[in-house]
């Protein structure tokens, strides 16, 4: 079997995996990172979205030997310092959350919507970036409303804008 | 998924070299399409080849008349070019139009059109604007390209490389989401060329096609009146549990007449020549859809 190696959450890892080991597997069952939720399993939930390499994917749609090498930030990984990072906490400071399943992949998509959209972002722009990311609880509402406020907030403590990972 | 032996060749010779000693093994680009049917079993494979690591075939240049974009190019980064955007807007709006942004980060180009899905966008931007497929072993024009559901004319050991895009003097994408999938329920493509107007069909038919009828109404005159006189016939569209063969019919002719009205407000990035205007700016908006577009036609909006 071969052996990938890649940086997860700042930590070098490294394991044995089948060709067909997916990353979403590697990360909850090699690793036990099990903050990566597995919603769907065919690619339209977004709840085992990661950032590989900063650029968000859905993580059961990669294979674990295609990240040899690679960059991986999860849910996990946002926190740093014992401080949430402030997309997390604008999740928990308006109640945007539910059951919490899809919570971790809203999360770290709405860093990749940052990353590509910047700080200021209306509900239109939002509402549209989030279509890769399915909830079924909330309706909505209060994700879009912290994701607007984290993207802010992002800004405020990181001069760059830059997001993490 | 069953096992597969996975390969990451470092050059394309390498790939090309693994793919021709082995029958049965299958390139891997985004995997947005490969993997979820080999998640199902609907495909099977003893081996991966990953382009991953072949950074030659990823990115956008302007050659001249054309956009030239390596096949490895993720849909995210065509719709974000401000090359293609100045250029060719529709094209940029319409990759900012497949899928959702997640698989717009992975799917690529390339695994785009060789995949030849009948719903997918990229093979109506490929036809309609007359593209080149390049492989490799050869150049392929988009023409020649498309045979059917599923199907091109790429050998099991081709590699596609780039495609080249002919920059046109106007140029618009109309889309029909279907709201689940994201896919085109029917997709038109219209590209006015200096040789005539051209019109490529999506999502109807097993395969893309050009609407051979709208596109000489259109060369004569290049308005949606144009096309007031002309019908498509259900006959050899889709039909399924979304729409019927009518209903795509008549979605064919809305979505035309959508088309040919963006492209013709557009100015065009090219004077009477056909030579590229200097400075000539268009901003691209893929988030709003025009004033009067029903809900299901979205990402190909630009003004
Ligand atoms: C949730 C979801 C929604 C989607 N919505 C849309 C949509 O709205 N519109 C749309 O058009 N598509 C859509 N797609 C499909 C998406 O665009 C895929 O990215 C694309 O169809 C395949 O590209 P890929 O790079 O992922 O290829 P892969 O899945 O890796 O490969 C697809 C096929 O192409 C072959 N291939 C790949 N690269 C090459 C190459 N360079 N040369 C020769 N053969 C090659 C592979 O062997 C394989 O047979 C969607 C996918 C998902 C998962
Ligand atoms: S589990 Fe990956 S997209 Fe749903
Ligand atoms: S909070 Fe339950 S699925 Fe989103």
């Amino acid at each position: 079997m071969p052996t990938v190696s890649m940086t997860v959450n700042g930590k070098r890892v490294s394991a044995e995996v089948e060709g067909r080991t997916l990353l979403v597997e590697l990360l909850r069952e090699h690793l036990g990172l099990t903050g990566t939720h597995v919603g769907c399993d065919t690619t339209q939930c977004g709840c085992c979205t990661v950032h590989l390499n900063g650029t968000g994917v859905k993580s059961c749609t990669v294979l674990a030997a295609s990240c040899e090498g690679a960059t991986i930030t999860t849910i996990e990984g946002l926190a740093t310092e014992g401080k949430l990072h402030p997309m997390q906490e604008a999740f928990r400071e308006h109640h945007a959350l539910q059951c919490g399943f899809c919570t971790p992949g809203m999360i770290m998509s709405a860093v990749d919507i940052v990353r590509r959209k910047g700080n200021d972002l209306d509900e239109r722009t939002i509402r549209e970036q989030l279509e890769g990311n399915i909830c079924r609880c909330t309706g909505y509402h209060n994700i879009v409303i912290a994701i607007q406020s984290g993207a802010a907030a992002m800004k405020q403590s990181r001069p760059s804008g830059a997001p993490p990972g | 998924m069953y096992d597969f032996e996975y390969h990451k060749p470092k050059s394309l010779d390498d790939a090309a070299a693994t793919l021709s000693q082995h029958e049965d093994f299958k390139l891997l680009a985004g995997g947005m399409s490969l993997l979820p049917a080999l998640k199902l079993r609907l495909a099977r494979y003893s081996g991966l080849v990953d382009l991953g690591a072949l950074g030659q075939l990823r990115g956008i240049r302007r050659e001249g008349d054309e956009i030239v974009i390596g096949a490895m190019t993720p849909h995210a980064e065509v719709a974000d070019s401000a090359a293609v955007a100045r250029a060719i807007p529709a094209l940029a709006a319409l990759a900012g139009g497949i899928g959702d942004p997640l698989v717009r980060n992975r799917g690529t180009l390339g695994g785009s059109i060789a995949n030849a899905d009948p719903a997918a966008d990229y093979p109506a931007g490929v036809l309609g604007l007359g593209a080149t497929v390049v492989t490799t072993r050869r150049t392929i024009a988009a023409d020649k390209f498309f045979i059917g559901m599923f199907e091109t004319v790429l050998e099991p050991r081709e590699i596609i490389t780039e495609v080249r895009f002919p920059i046109v003097e106007a140029a618009a994408y109309s889309k029909f989401r279907q709201p689940a999938s994201r896919f085109a329920l029917v997709g038109v493509f219209v590209a006015r060329t200096r040789g005539g107007v051209r019109v490529a069909v999506t999502g109807a038919a097993p395969s893309v096609f050009r609407f051979k009828e709208a596109e000489e109404a259109l060369t004569k005159q290049f308005d949606s009146t144009a096309l007031d006189a002309i019908t498509i016939a259900a006959a050899g569209l889709n039909s399924d549990i979304h729409a019927s063969a009518e209903y795509r019919a008549h979605c064919v002719m809305v979505m035309t007449k959508r088309a040919v009205a963006k492209a013709a407000n557009v100015p065009s990035p090219c004077n009477e020549r056909g030579r590229v205007r200097q400075g000539a700016t268009m901003s691209v908006n893929i988030n709003t859809p025009s004033p009067g577009s029903s809900a299901g036609e979205r990402g190909s909006t630009y003004r």
